[in-house]
């Protein structure tokens, strides 16, 4: 597979593109499947974990479905190819982490991956762009049974799919809708959103998901419970409540703007100015400022900034993508440098900000 | 889930109700939770006097205490306690009943609802119908509505006999 053509896209999540895409970024479905009479993979010897990475490489293969597949081996691509994957989200950071054989399979499209021996046998993912969950939950449902007509599932009739980890088993469905809430995060209302979500069992977590740090504005809201409720029931659930944080979104950003436009202003002004002009930049740096700009963009409070290319440098900016652009190895400091430039040569050609 | 302080496991889940409207979920490994318990402890002893009620702790110790063995995977239920995570998918039939208190804490559920596998077999779900049905008999008898329930038992009848 070649990374390198890769990196110059922004791929599906990030397209920017879709259903409440100025606040929506990204919808996703993944669902954890075990193979019935192999241990999980956190119990399973070496042997046995290359024995289900063949029988599932095989079936994924030769499966009729819409899409082709492209197998990769997780232990043959090394440590910046493996992070690559990671800031892409087509993997998790566990099976970039985990040792022994495993891998992803990944679609030709780029929205859907199927990691195999992660914390599960398998684990099918789908990504949307913008707020789509309905059309990400048909697409899996499908390639779910497509797989189960060649493979034979861990299933008990009444705890449903059965999982490493009890937190999974039932569904064995996490659904995820990716937002960025930076007049929320700002104004100090989004603990106030999260304890909101907590009563009603969905959860959140930062940009990478599970254990990642807020970044970016970019949060994630996720169902927790996968038992005793149908997909559909979990769906509706995060179909309901989504509506209404984008409209406290939007609230909040006009509030802002009335109260205190001129500082609202300054900042994205700033934001731009310093990714513009600025010689070193962190990549924490560069999510915060970036998130600023975007947020001009969509309130047209910053002019000839294209969105396509702020979408695209929240990801090229990423440690892995900036070194497969420059196509080389850069330690700490060659990579801010080279961050900074590269920023400076996507963003001089364009931008101004209103009088 | 990942413990809140550590990176193991998190086997322990506390909710803690600061007022009415600030519920604080805590997810611990064993060790982690034993400490934040004792901190609480020595705090609350300081600050007693201050808030005096308004702290209500629920602490959910799932302690399982299990000999057996798993023939598949040789997993004890300790094992599970200490990672988190089980070992096979026999493990749901070996350890069933010392599960379904964690499947309750986790889920507030204990049974699947969601989609079957469609090798799974038409009687199988043929059986999660009737289970549902006889679910619904038991709610209308307790609300009077014989008519009702009369239906119902004729279509668990209909369903037995298929």
């Amino acid at each position: 597979m070649n990374f390198e053509a890769l990196s110059k896209s922004s791929g599906e999540w990030l397209k920017g593109s879709g259903i409440e895409s100025d606040i929506v970024i990204s919808s996703r479905i993944r669902l954890a499947r075990n193979l019935a009479g192999f241990p999980f993979p956190n119990r399973a010897s070496n042997f046995q974990k290359a024995e289900i990475e063949n029988l599932l490489k095989d079936r994924i293969q030769t499966l009729e479905f819409e899409q082709k597949f492209e197998y990769v081996s997780l232990t043959a691509l090394n440590t910046l190819d493996r992070q690559f994957l990671v800031e892409r989200q087509l993997i998790s950071r566990e099976l970039a982490a985990n040792d022994g054989p495993r891998g992803v399979a990944l679609g030709n499209l780029e929205s859907l991956s199927l990691m195999v021996n992660e914390e599960d046998h398998l684990r099918l993912q789908v990504m949307r762009s913008g707020f789509s969950l309905e059309s990400a939950w048909e697409t899996i449902n499908k390639l779910d049974d497509y797989l189960e007509k060649k493979v034979s599932y861990a299933f008990h009739e009444e705890f449903g799919y059965l999982t490493a980890c009890p937190t999974n088993v039932g569904t064995g469905m996490r659904a995820s809708v990716m937002l960025h809430l930076p007049a929320l995060d700002f104004t100090k209302q989004i603990d106030k959103v999260f304890r909101a979500l907590q009563r009603i069992n969905l959860t959140h977590r930062g940009l990478y998901g599970e254990g990642s740090r807020f970044s970016g504005h970019f949060f994630q809201i996720s169902n927790q419970v996968t038992l005793g409720k149908s997909e559909t029931a979990i769906l509706n659930e995060i179909y309901s409540v989504i509506p209404q944080i984008i409209d406290y979104e939007r609230q909040a950003r006009v509030a802002w703007k009335k109260d205190n436009g001129q500082i609202l202003q300054d900042r994205i002004s700033r934001a731009f100015g310093t990714l513009s002009s600025a010689t070193m930049m962190t990549s924490d740096e560069t999510m915060e400022l970036l998130s600023y700009v975007r947020l001009g963009i969509h309130m047209k409070m910053i002019e000839d900034v294209d969105i396509n290319t702020v979408n695209e440098l929240f990801i090229q900016t990423q440690p892995a993508h900036l070194q497969k652009l420059m196509g080389s190895t850069l330690d700490g400091e060659e990579r801010n440098t080279a961050r900074a430039k590269f920023l400076r040569s996507k963003l001089r050609s364009s931008g101004s900000t209103p009088n | 889930m990942k413990c809140h302080k550590c990176p193991k496991v998190a086997t322990m889940h506390i909710t803690e109700i600061v007022s009415k409207d600030n519920v604080q979920e805590c997810h611990f490994c064993e060790e982690c939770a034993q400490k934040y318990l004792q901190e609480e402890v020595l705090e609350k002893e300081t600050i007693e006097v201050d808030l005096g009620p308004s702290i209500v702790k629920m602490v959910e110790n799932l302690a399982g205490a299990t000999s057996a063995v798993c023939e598949t995977c040789a997993m004890q239920f300790a094992d599970f306690r200490n990672s988190g995570r089980l070992g096979c998918p026999h493990d749901y039939t070996v350890f069933h009943d010392e599960l379904l208190p964690y499947l309750e804490n986790i889920h507030g559920e204990t049974k699947h609802c969601g989609k079957f596998p469609t090798r799974y077999g038409t009687n199988k779900n043929i059986q999660k119908e009737i289970d549902l049905l006889r679910k619904q008999l038991q709610s209308v008898i307790q609300k009077e509505k014989y008519e009702e329930a009369a239906g119902i038992r004729d279509k668990i009848r209909l369903l037995e006999n298929q």
